[in-house]
């Protein structure tokens, strides 16, 4: 077994640099531009004839556009352009998997905050003006805001023909069985934010050829230019990007922003346009986790062996359908956990709604499922008896095992070993009698010196999908040269896959060096001169574009060979190389690089995939979905002032299996970020909507969590290699989003004794007041 | 929009009498965020922050003269024995930078009924002293200061010079609920402060009401419980009873509303169980003292 080859380590402090290559903690190339703010994001894109963009957005969630006069903010001194929906040359539609979403409104606006007018002016603030003076006639109409109304008969509907965006059914081992023990609920998870701290920004610059260059920060450029490409009814050759500065993305940068909306006013205009979102702006301006209501039974034996699960889960997908369906797939797919599960009846949907259109976010519809199902097991634990520990252990999937799909777990899947793991690590030491401040809830705000305070402990596992699923083909393209640039070999690796923040040019430079030896690995600017590297989303990019890497090494490395073998007359399989020599069969040095290279760049260009995944059956939901199942544990101690409803979180720990560490302190910055974002979810974010409007679109009231909220964690890297994924690698983003916050909640419970159903878990909630 | 720099306390007086238009800007952390979300387009800013007068406190007939430019970090550092309720408040606003940038005087000049320095300027008895060119300095108490949301008895011409705040002869404690940890802005609010000297009991209640305001029969009522039960002298132990009657006498001085930050019902709990706890703190800090 897999499980038997696996390492693990503890990690507190810095892992070794040493020569940059797969499993050294090399350094970011961005890493100290970043510390020292001099990296140039999105938003300091500068063009000195650049004009600026601005979007005049809907103020009601449910509107018929009767007219729109855009004479008087024409007039305004300064503005070059005023567009609308009738300016939009090729299709008014964009989207990830339907193309539903108009570039500018034109009939209809089905929620806060959609686009219905461009302005472009010489002075941002001259463009915010004259938008305000772009007179829109609307006629409100009725908004469905409630998701759970949405599919009603007489339910206003947000799109022909209806509401419905997916219906997820999975039926798998027969009917379910009568059950000894039966435990339910019922929980609800609000709508976080990405709340990435760069907000949306690009630059398009139009071209002598009558095309476009944009300059954006995303996920994806390739997808991002298909759908330009409709919109301005251009060719891909004449729409060329690159990607700028991203500050964080987790989800919220896979659909448009300012893309279409730049190059229309760039087109326009004929001059460069910048278009950059402010921090309210932002939470109007990309999607958001989808807010979920779920309905979960699990039927056991006596002993706690799961016979059956049933599970509703309703996501409420806004406005347009973004990436809900491939949520629901992984909401309904992955929903009840790492478990094994004899009889299984699972029904997902997503639904449009005049709420914010919900799309991507890290966890994708695992998130919103583990909290149900997690507080069931501990319902499971505590009806049958058993240890909460125990309960997952109990029921954990193993290697081999079939997941509610059907589909073999074909590598390691240590859900008892992460939970033995976390469960066995150093607790927190009990509170001593004079504790800081900084340590106890509410922290200087001085609510508590210890009075009301009271501690749980809860647990959490979850398992993820990594990698696109469900039949797409998911696949990355990588090119890379090696020449000899002043007496040293320098490699040179193009790809498009986007970097965000999570480390994907280091990963990128490490599997070079690993590769062919070179120290120094330059990185292409990422963009549309290469091809797709896929989305930077699923966990997906140190597996698939970090295997498109090692292939194009790979066959670099067998053209040089190739070449040597002819210079050396000898076979190329009986040579090596090694930095900047070739060796031979004992490592003997044959001949340096540039005695093979001369002047000479060899250059190879892969198209890599990784195995196929297959759509499920749409009656029964079976299938083989997944490439890749990522596991993690967590689990939380926090002091609750049960008095006023304040938590602390006293310890948040983690093991999670990623494969291999191709560099361990990413690795790691991956877990403790992740893990804070699925804490913050358990207890402070939330966009709260009221009837359609949001009513807290900014930092002073979506509240993120700060030092003071995020305890120190312990870590715990398991390395079991996946046999299939290049060099043994498992996605690392997602997981511990998803088993994070769960595990606060549950321990929130064990600290307060009440059910808590639902997240962010609130002070009144706790209080009952 | 004109940027005003005036570089003394009398250019500055000038000015605002000049410009009934301009908005005094002293740390920025209100002002430049309003206008950050285009709130508020005034036809000039007031810049303070080049005037050396208000950026002093000293202490002058038991009182502390804090000059209205005096940030929060230095009230932390240079005041914590002189103002203690106010140096614990201050300790909770935003984050370190803020504290460095934001300033007593632009939090009473905001008058927002969150602004975390109100409360324990409320529970000390501090009085405003508001400056004009036509007619020098007027002294506002801090209880009459507040006169709706964001509204203030400053007349137009009018700016805040400082604010005099007696030195504390008894302990002082505030206390506040945000739903983080830290960088918060206040859900409910409170300060008290003992004054063993004149027996006398002060309360601030904050985000609980249009304004900030003092919870005046509670002051009375624990004041007169305390005196009618000797513990003034006694300085013995304080009932849970009492403290926990003195905790409902300060929420029904509240008003509160729902809100996307919290509800009514549970600003109301949480502004008794805080007066509950904090003033039992005070209390034994007064016998611990003793």
């Amino acid at each position: 077994m897999s499980t038997d080859a696996g390492t693990r380590s503890t990690t507190t402090t810095p892992g070794r640099v040493g020569y940059g290559r797969v499993g050294d903690s090399a350094r970011r190339p961005d890493g100290t531009l970043k510390v020292t703010g001099e990296f140039a994001y999105a938003s300091d894109l500068w063009h000195d004839e650049m004009v600026w963009g601005v979007t005049l957005r809907s103020p009601h969630p449910h509107a018929r556009i009767r007219r729109i006069d855009i004479t008087e903010a024409l007039t305004v001194p300064g503005v070059t352009a005023v567009l609308t929906a009738d300016d939009v040359p090729g299709d008014n539609a964009f989207g990830l998997e339907h193309a539903d979403q108009p570039v500018l409104a034109s009939e209809f606006v089905r929620y806060e905050g959609e686009p219905v007018a461009l302005v472009a002016a010489d002075h941002p603030e001259t463009a915010r003006r004259a938008a305000k003076r772009v007179r829109v006639d609307y006629e409100v109409l009725p908004a469905v805001t409630d998701a759970r109304r949405a599919m009603d008969p007489g339910a206003p509907a947000v799109h022909r023909p209806g509401n419905l965006v997916r219906h997820l059914r999975l039926r798998r081992g027969g009917e379910a069985p009568t059950a000894p023990v039966v435990v339910s609920l019922d929980f609800e998870v609000g709508m976080q934010d990405q709340a990435f701290l760069g907000p949306e920004s690009g630059l398009a610059v139009p071209a002598e050829d009558g095309g476009i260059d944009l300059y954006v920060a995303t996920q994806w450029l390739h997808v991002d230019q298909r759908q330009i490409c409709l919109a301005l009814g251009m060719p891909p050759e004449k729409v060329r990007l690159t990607l700028a500065g991203v500050g964080g993305a987790f989800g919220g940068r896979e659909d448009l922003s300012v893309h279409v909306h730049a190059c229309l006013l760039a087109l326009r205009t004929g001059k460069p346009v910048k278009m950059s979102y402010g921090r309210e702006e932002s939470f109007f301006g990309h999607v958001h986790r989808h807010p979920a209501t779920m309905t979960y039974e699990f039927g056991a034996q006596r002993d706690g062996s799961l016979l059956y699960a049933k599970a509703r889960l309703l996501f409420d997908g806004g406005a347009y359908a973004s990436s809900t369906a491939a949520v629901v797939g992984n909401g309904g797919t992955l929903g009840l956990g790492p478990y094994r599960i004899p009889s299984v009846a699972v029904d997902a949907y997503g639904v449009f709604t005049n709420n914010p259109p919900c799309g991507a976010m890290r966890g994708f519809g695992c998130v919103q499922a583990a909290f149900a199902h997690e507080a069931l097991m501990d319902e499971l634990a505590d009806a049958v008896g058993v240890d909460r520990v125990a309960i997952r252990q109990l029921n954990g999937m193993r290697e081999g095992d079939l997941n509610i799909t059907g589909q073999v777990i074909d590598s390691a899947a240590p859900v008892g070993e992460l939970l033995q793991i976390v469960s066995e690590l150093p607790l927190p030491p009990e509170r001593g009698a004079h504790p800081d401040l900084r340590s106890l809830p509410g922290a200087v705000n001085n609510t508590t010196h210890g009075e009301g305070v009271v501690r749980g402990i809860g647990y959490a596992v979850t398992y993820k999908n990594v990698g696109f699923s469900e039949g797409f083909d998911d696949y990355s393209t990588a090119r890379v040269r090696l020449e000899m640039t002043g007496g040293e070999a320098v490699a040179t690796v193009h790809t498009a896959g986007a970097e965000v923040g999570q480390g994907l040019i280091t990963v990128e430079q490490q599997i070079c060096r690993t590769e062919l030896g070179v120290e120094r690995v330059v990185v292409h600017p990422k963009d549309t001169t290469v091809g797709s590297a896929g989305s930077t989303s699923a966990s997906r990019q140190t597996y698939v574009t970090g295997g498109a890497v090692k292939a194009a090494c790979e066959a670099v490395r067998a053209a040089v060979l190739d070449r040597a073998a002819g210079v050396l007359r000898r076979s190329a399989a009986e040579l090596r190389l090694d930095g900047e020599k070739i060796a031979g069969p004992s490592g003997e040095l044959l001949a340096g690089l540039a005695d093979v290279l001369g002047d000479d760049a060899v250059e190879e260009t892969v198209e890599w995939r990784h195995r196929p995944t297959h759509a499920i059956d749409p009656e029964t939901g079976q299938g083989e979905a997944h490439v890749q199942f990522a596991f993690s544990a967590h689990r939380a101690v926090v002091d609750v002032d049960v008095e006023l409803g304040l938590v602390k979180v006293v310890a948040l720990d983690t093991a999670q299996d990623v494969g291999t560490a191709i560099n361990p302190d990413a690795v790691v910055g991956q877990i403790h970020g992740g893990s804070a974002q699925g804490m913050g979810l358990a207890l402070m974010e939330e966009i709260i909507v009221t009837d359609g409007h949001v009513r807290n679109p900014s930092f002073t009231d979506y509240l993120i969590p700060t030092i003071l909220d995020m305890p120190p964690m312990q870590v715990t890297v398991v390395e079991y290699a996946d046999p299939h994924a290049p060099y043994g690698v498992r996605g690392v983003g997602e997981p511990p989003t998803i088993s994070s916050g769960p595990a606060v909640a549950a321990a929130v419970r064990a600290a307060v004794g009440k059910p808590l159903r639902r997240v962010p878990i609130r002070p009144e909630h706790i209080t009952g007041t | 929009m004109d940027f005003l720099q005036p570089a003394s306390w009398q250019e500055a007086l000038e000015l605002r009498a000049a410009r009934p238009d301009a908005v005094p800007l002293a740390g920025g952390t209100d002002v430049m965020v309003e206008l950050n979300f285009d709130r508020r387009r005034p036809g000039a800013l007031l810049d303070l922050g080049r005037v050396p007068e208000l950026r002093t406190w000293r202490t002058e007939d038991g009182c502390v003269r804090l000059g209205a430019g005096v940030p929060y970090a230095r009230v932390i550092d240079e005041l914590g024995k002189q103002l203690p309720g106010l140096a614990m408040a201050a300790r909770t606003v935003g984050s370190p930078q803020i504290r460095i940038r934001g300033t007593v005087g632009g939090n009473l000049g905001s008058s927002s009924p969150a602004g975390d320095a109100h409360p324990p300027l409320l529970a000390a008895g501090a009085v405003v002293q508001a400056a004009s060119a036509a007619r020098g300095i007027r002294e506002i108490p801090v209880a009459e200061f507040f006169t709706g949301v964001k509204r203030n008895a400053l007349a137009p011409d009018e700016l805040i010079g400082a604010v005099r705040v007696p030195v504390a002869t008894g302990p002082q404690q505030f206390s506040k609920i945000g739903t983080r940890n830290a960088m918060v802005i206040a859900v409910s609010a409170f300060a008290c402060a003992l004054h063993p000297d004149r027996r006398a009991v002060g309360t601030g209640i904050g985000s609980v009401a249009p304004t900030p305001r003092r919870a005046a029969d509670a002051e009375a009522f624990l004041a007169g419980e305390l005196e009618s039960a000797g513990l003034w002298e006694s300085r013995g132990e304080l009932p849970e009873t009492l403290a926990r009657a003195f905790a409902v006498r300060v929420a029904a001085a509240a008003s509160p509303i729902d809100d996307v930050r919290g509800t009514a019902a549970y600003r109301l709990h949480s502004l008794s169980v805080m007066a509950r706890r904090a003033v039992t703190w005070a209390w034994n800090d007064l016998r611990e003292a003793a």
